[in-house]
């Protein structure tokens, strides 16, 4: 009944388990944050939110922390999200459907290209 | 896999603080809030600070300190739920982790996942590198991994500092047809905790290192005795051994090496004896905890008796660090004579009263100014004593004697369990070595008459004193029943009293004077007045 019998078994687990205490490590590359108010999870907030943190996983990214805030004060374009990269000028999106967000994860935070169409302003809210 | 970790200290400690309760409350609020597919919360062992239960939120890296159910639902409702960190219960980061601050870092090597992992997890533990130093042992000869050890020069860290690798050796040289690695996990040492948030904030890391010694000197059953009152650390080192077996880091043909390993648990009745190694044997084998005559020592004639390897708790959870990281890399912290780190329990009249892990050499001021953050109360310092009840008491002049093995030999200053109880000058010298005293011989098993007596007789003397009773001979006597009784007694417990005694007497020989002439600086010894004869008709 035994689960590891080799190096490369206990190896497997450790790739596995590894993914979860990375998530806490503070001091990351960036971290993109999800308007969680009323008006943002009235607007589909919780599904992005969901979204986010799957696609991230699935590409392996762990250098990006994920949080959650209140209403931005952009009420009339939620969901919205903002991803702030070090050294770099947060960025604030609108609208952000799950497709969206896997759009924004791909180009912005893996390839370092805003996504204008989506965007809404520069800069600190 | 959630983005949001919330880390709650639940150790013996913050469960008296209601930890658990909160805890409990706390996972209710995220599914009533939906928040479950975002937000994990674990529970771990001490994150440092005992003014409330401690609270981290990761990877946002922020620390809260709670008393009430109330304030949990504001950090969830609050931080977890609207992203707004809740200022007010906030605890200063510097407070929860201080080495980042000072001349001396903390080196994490023995507490290295507490605080960090969910103990009660194993796979968080592998992810940390876990039971990689036992697949690294297995592919190594048994004599290779003991010669690791002895060049690593990892010395025991119950208080005795035998080398451990040499421990080791003389069992695996031993003839036998059944060997036993037992580790001591009584810790009756007053003052001392270390083993107990180590056994609870990371028990893999101890079956780890018991499994590796085992191969190293071709044990294969090992217990773990343990003191009786270590609710927590029983129940998660169960729970650690129980999926050791499961994943097959226990059991028969470990890793496919063909090496077959077994644990269990003991738990010890409370008696402070059953610490001391050939006691506890005893203990272990169902009899009462009596020491034994030694020699022979437990590497020759040990548990049941067969060879046996016994030792501390965080000597064994150096182990695994050593074999994964190498000997070389552990000489290179610490003192060349003292290799690695030490786990220091402050307590007494300091600020910030916990455990830490510096590196060996490191001094009694750097540990209590540094991490303890100076005394209490801006009262003034009078003494420290290292090491344990059985430690040296120093005054402040020898504050800046560096903490290793050869601190005892070179300045009279004992390094021993790694306790620093630091008092204020609101104490009495004379009232403390009776409470010292006390203690030994309540503690004494009666076994041999120079302790149970001795101890009897200092006590007697010392209680004198308190009550301003005593007279110069007394103070000359008391000197001679502790040079005697650690002269002539059976075990370690009796051989130990002079050294607390001694040094009381001999740093503070003023204030043992000052009580022959009926006065006590600290005003806490006070003539006891003759009771009036009742004039009966």
């Amino acid at each position: 009944m035994s689960k590891v019998k080799s190096l490369v078994e206990l190896m497997k687990i450790k790739e596995q388990a590894i993914q979860n205490i990375k998530m806490r490590e503070s001091g990351k590359r960036g971290k993109i944050t999800v308007a969680m108010g009323t008006c943002g999870i009235a607007a589909g907030a919780k599904d992005t939110l969901k979204a986010i943190v799957e696609y991230l996983s699935e590409l392996k990214i762990d250098d990006i922390a994920v949080v959650q805030s209140g209403c931005m004060g952009l009420c009339e374009v939620e969901p919205t999200i903002e991803v702030s990269l070090e050294g770099q000028e947060p960025i604030v999106y609108g609208h952000v459907t799950p497709e969206n967000a896997k759009r924004i994860i791909q180009s912005h935070i893996l390839e370092g290209k805003i996504v204008s169409d989506l965007m809404v302003k520069r800069g600190e809210v | 896999m959630t983005p949001i970790t919330v880390l709650i200290s639940v150790d013996s400690n913050s469960i008296l603080l209601g930890a658990r309760e909160f805890a409990n409350y706390m996972k209710d609020l995220i599914k009533e809030f939906n928040l479950d597919p975002i937000v994990t919360v674990l529970e771990t062992v001490s994150l440092g600070s005992y003014n409330g239960v401690v609270i981290h939120v990761l990877p946002d890296d922020v620390y809260y300190s709670v008393k009430s159910k109330e304030q949990v639902r504001k950090i969830v409702e609050e931080h977890l739920l609207k992203g707004r960190q809740v200022w007010d219960l906030m605890v200063n980061k510097e407070l929860i982790r201080p080495a980042e601050k000072f001349e001396v870092k903390e080196v994490r090597i023995v507490t290295r996942n507490i605080g960090v992992i969910d103990p009660r997890n194993i796979e968080e533990y592998i992810a940390r590198d876990g039971y990689f130093a036992l697949s690294k042992a297995l592919q190594m000869k048994p004599d290779e991994v003991i010669e690791e050890i002895k060049k690593s020069g990892l010395r025991g860290r119950g208080g005795a500092g035998f080398p451990t690798g040499l421990k080791w050796e003389f069992t695996a040289k031993a003839k036998a047809d059944q060997k036993y690695i037992v580790c001591n996990a009584d810790e009756g040492e007053p003052g001392t905790f270390k083993d107990r948030l180590i056994m609870e904030g990371d028990p893999h890391t101890v079956i780890e290192g018991m499994i590796i010694a085992g191969y190293a000197v071709g044990a294969t059953k090992g217990y773990i005795y343990i003191r009786g009152e270590y609710y927590n650390s029983v129940e998660n080192l169960r729970k650690a051994i129980q999926d050791a077996y499961e994943y097959g880091f226990l059991g028969e043909n470990i890793l496919g090496s063909g090496f077959s390993f077994d644990l269990t648990v003991r738990l010890g009745a409370g008696a402070y004896i059953c610490g001391e190694e050939t006691a506890l044997l005893e203990s272990i084998e169902g009899k009462s905890g009596r020491p034994r005559l030694k020699p022979p020592y437990p590497p020759q004639v040990g548990l049941f008796g067969k060879p046996t390897v016994i030792n501390n708790v965080e000597t064994i959870a150096n182990v695994p660090q050593i074999i994964l990281n190498g000997a070389d890399w552990y000489k290179s912290i610490g003192t060349p004579n003292s290799p690695g780190t030490k786990v220091f329990c402050l307590v007494g009249d300091v600020n910030r009263r916990g455990m830490v892990e510096l590196p060996m050499g490191v001094t009694v001021r750097q540990v209590l100014y540094g991490f303890g953050g100076g005394v209490r109360g801006g009262r003034e310092l009078k003494m420290v004593q290292t090491g344990g009840l059985a430690g040296t008491f120093i005054g402040l002049d020898k504050l800046d004697t560096p903490l290793d093995y050869d601190s005892m030999k070179n300045h009279g200053v004992s390094l021993g369990s790694g306790v620093i109880l630091a008092i204020d000058d609101s104490h009495c010298v004379v009232d403390i070595a009776l409470n010292v005293m006390e203690f030994f011989r309540h503690e004494s098993c009666g076994k041999c008459t120079p302790c149970r007596e001795g101890t009897r007789i200092a006590c007697e003397i010392l209680e004198r004193m308190t009550k301003f009773e005593g007279t110069a001979e007394d103070l000359d006597y008391l000197r001679k029943i502790a040079e005697v009784t650690a002269d002539t007694s059976f075990c370690g417990l009796g051989q130990s009293i002079n050294v607390p005694l001694l040094s009381l007497i001999d740093n503070f020989r003023e204030e043992f004077l000052e009580h022959i002439e009926k006065t006590c600086r600290a005003n806490v010894c006070k003539a006891v007045l003759k009771k009036p004869k009742v004039q009966t008709k």
